[in-house]
């Protein structure tokens, strides 16, 4: 009998199931085929390139202030992080410095877009994890108190293009400061929701814990950054390891992992929620008056011919900007550095061995942004 | 009987398969009314959870919102994939439906009032909604779509699993109850419900349920953040809206009246068999169960609407090694009890011990099997890592 059931063994094959590009999970045109033997993955293949413009090429025939508005489109959650990455490396070219008040408005805007970007990131993940809306609508709820701020000090809702080089396009409203506290309390408020909501929900942590888990060296390997190279344990952000603009005066923390699982990514992004508001509060205290714009500053964009590399750290990790000039009013080249793409390379080596569920919790954690892996 | 507006109608002596028509008829026009209700409950509700409104432009607080969209469901093209099967395609919508309705069939809403009274109503309700699984299989393989597939396997794992627990709870009441028949369950409850007696298996029966309905946090077949919907995934307009609204709250509420009837006591608790309107009784009646089975089912939403969904392998697991033994222990204990009692007040004590040592017993295990670090454990881990800077 024994010999009977080995002969008679049934044969099985993997099936070829594709996800995406449309699809509720893949957070925009993500495609992905899962070789899967019953529930388990087997084999993962990623497809991008369904967002590509030529940002890159189209920044290349436009003036230097025109191709702000690229930025925006590029990274669709993060614009202010992804225009002052873009402005600061045409600063640094051109030989700008902008004023201190257009720093600190730089930095509050770009902490809060981490806010409202992070905040995306829990309600979509919560999502991704089957919770009926209920994260999603707690998490926009606070996404929208950002974005009305960012609107009314902007103009836009999406499509800011407000930092210029040398600083910014306008002043402020006069209402800033309390608005942007009473943003700043409401966001701790929605993170202590969240923060009750999920962190200690027993099917949350079973589903999240242990999944997709990136060591510190396999996460440097792929040259991850962001809250997933901080979730892995590695102690690296750019706004500390590097300063740019102005964030050495402020004091905040860095939060890390400690198994690089989705939920360390999900523990840190809400602990990073918090820090930016550390640092808005503390950039709000110390905001000059004073003018926004250098006092010369040229009505034409001319850097001088040379190429500078500048990077910072955005809500998805580090986006680079590369530029080169040869002298006119246009970059000959300019190349973006895509925090995802790179964080998105680990997706094979996290999900394979995984079950079907645990892909779409694992590729939701790494919070990606198609039009910047795209670009 | 206790319906004397419908008696006076239709005269005394109805013919009986008249009478079952006529209730029959009922049954449907209430189980249409009470979905389209629930629909709009479900909306309201989870809104309310979620800080929004819910339907509000469709007449008065978009109270006619189900209607809108049955409506945009009826006139919208019925596709079938050009490579699905047929008849399975076409037929497994309605092998979902009839089931839940037939155990719909054996609900005694009132006193005196159901479509046919069974000796073995627990049994046959039990037994027919069992063949809901195999409409999930058609439907999943004769739709020619891998998600399909795969929702429907999952599904056929998943609602057998969870048949045995549902047994199991309905099983130690009917040993209490020394019957299988509805009535005569919901008869000995004039003082005391079951779920006094029996909270242990209250608790299994839920969550079998909420397994079996496929609702959130168990939509694993469904799963619309990874299987977009599972074997229903190629389906539209009516038959879709047969499978969504008519199966899923359909089902909802008949197993919620069930519930209620079985555990909270249906219409006997807390007034026993007294008349207070004489003809007019079953109003109260009526009340009661409705409001039973509407507690049941917000519980049920608010679950859904808060808690992510579990995967396959801990869903498996947690049917397997927890709900079936606790289920087990339930039932071999009432046995027991039941058999050997010192004397009747004992045997209510000894039945309210025993289930609810059972279930502290549970939700230990519960709990040690997914121990997880304390939260200062993992969020001090955090803020430990952060100073090292």
């Amino acid at each position: 009998m024994a010999d009977m059931t080995t002969e008679h063994e049934l044969d099985t094959i993997d099936v070829n199931v594709n996800i995406g590009p449309q699809h509720p999970a893949t957070h925009g045109v993500f495609r992905m085929v899962l070789v899967i033997d019953g529930e388990e993955v087997v084999d993962l293949v990623p497809h991008i390139g369904y967002m590509h413009r030529g940002a890159e090429k189209l920044s290349e025939n436009m003036d230097y202030r025109q191709a702000i508005g690229y930025q925006d489109r590029t990274e669709y959650l993060a614009q202010f992080n992804a225009e002052m990455c873009y402005v600061q490396a045409v600063e640094k070219l051109a030989g700008l410095v902008p004023p201190d008040r257009a720093q600190y408005i730089r930095v509050i805007l770009a902490e809060l877009n981490r806010i409202s970007s992070h905040f995306m990131f829990l309600g979509a993940f919560g999502t991704d994890l089957g919770v009926f809306g209920t994260a999603f609508t707690y998490a926009f709820r606070e996404r929208e108190n950002v974005l009305d701020l960012f609107e009314e000090v902007t103009g836009d809702r999406l499509m800011y293009a407000y930092f210029r080089p040398g600083g910014v396009a306008w002043d402020v409203p006069r209402d800033f400061k309390e608005r942007v506290e009473w943003v700043c309390e409401n966001a701790l408020v929605g993170a202590m929701d969240l923060d009750k909501l999920l962190t200690d929900n027993e099917i949350f942590i079973m589903r999240t814990r242990g999944i997709g888990i990136l060591n510190a060296q396999d996460a440097i390997d792929y040259g991850a950054t962001g809250p997933v190279l901080r979730a892995s344990g590695v102690q690296h952000d750019l706004r500390r390891a590097e300063p740019y603009s102005i964030y050495d005066r402020f004091d905040f923390e860095i939060p890390i992992g400690t198994n690089g699982d989705s939920y360390d990514r999900y523990l840190v992004r809400l602990a990073e929620i918090r820090e930016s508001v550390k640092i808005v509060r503390q950039a709000l205290a110390q905001m000059p008056e004073g003018p926004i714009l250098p006092e010369r500053m040229p009505r034409l964009l001319r850097p001088a011919a040379g190429e500078v590399y500048m990077r910072c750290e955005n809500p998805r990790g580090e986006y680079g900007i590369y530029l080169v000039s040869t002298g006119g009013t246009q970059p000959y080249r300019l190349r973006i550095r895509s925090s995802c793409f790179c964080n998105l390379s680990a997706l094979k080596h996290m999900t394979v061995g995984h079950y079907v569920a645990d892909a779409v919790t694992i590729l939701g954690s790494i919070d990606i942004v198609l039009c910047e892996v795209d670009r | 009987m206790s319906l004397p507006f419908l008696w006076g109608v239709f005269g005394v002596n109805m013919n009986v398969w008249l009478d079952a028509f006529v209730r029959l008829q009922l049954v449907v026009v209430v189980m249409t009314v009470t979905v389209m209700g629930l629909i709009y409950l479900e909306r309201k509700f989870v809104g309310r959870l979620q800080m929004r409104l819910g339907p509000m432009r469709t007449g008065p607080f978009g109270t006619l919102q189900s209607i809108a969209d049955a409506l945009k469901l009826l006139t919208k093209e019925d596709l079938r994939p050009s490579t699905a099967d047929f008849w399975l395609f076409e037929i497994a919508p309605y092998v979902t439906f009839v089931p839940v309705f037939m155990t719909l069939l054996a609900l005694p809403f009132m006193d005196g009032w159901f479509v046919r009274d069974l000796q073995l109503g627990l049994f046959y309700i039990v037994a027919i909604s069992g063949v809901t699984v195999i409409g999930y299989l058609m439907a999943g393989w004769a739709s020619d779509n891998k998600y399909a597939l795969l929702g429907a396997v999952r599904s056929a794992a998943q609602l057998i699993s969870y048949e045995i627990p549902l047994i199991l709870g309905v099983l130690a009441v009917s040993i209490v109850a020394g019957s299988l028949n509805l009535n005569a369950i919901i008869l000995q409850q004039d003082t005391v419900p079951n779920l006094v007696l029996q909270p242990l298996p209250f608790i299994i029966l839920l969550t079998a349920i909420l397994a079996e309905l496929s609702r959130r946090p168990f939509d694993i077949p469904i799963g619309e953040s990874e299987l977009v919907g599972g074997p229903w995934v190629e389906y539209s307009g009516i038959r879709w809206s047969i499978i969504f609204a008519l199966t899923e709250y359909a089902g909802l509420w008949g197993f919620a009246v069930l519930g209620s009837l079985v555990f909270l006591g249906g219409w006997e608790w807390p007034f026993g068999t007294r008349s207070f309107w004489g003809d007019y009784d079953f109003v109260y009646q009526l009340f009661l169960v409705f409001t039973k089975s509407f507690f049941i089912i917000l519980t049920m939403m608010w679950i859904s609407a808060t808690f992510p969904r579990l995967r396959i392998d801990q869903l498996m697991s947690f049917c397997w090694k927890i709900l079936l033994p606790f289920g087990f222990f339930q039932v071999i204990i009432n046995g027991i009890v039941v058999t050997y009692k010192p004397s009747e007040e004992l045997r209510d004590v000894l039945l309210f011990l025993t289930s609810s040592a059972l279930l502290v017993a549970m939700s230990l295990a519960i709990y040690l099997a997914t121990r997880q670090p304390s939260r200062e454990e993992r969020v001090g881990k955090l803020l430990a890592s952060r100073s090292a800077q």
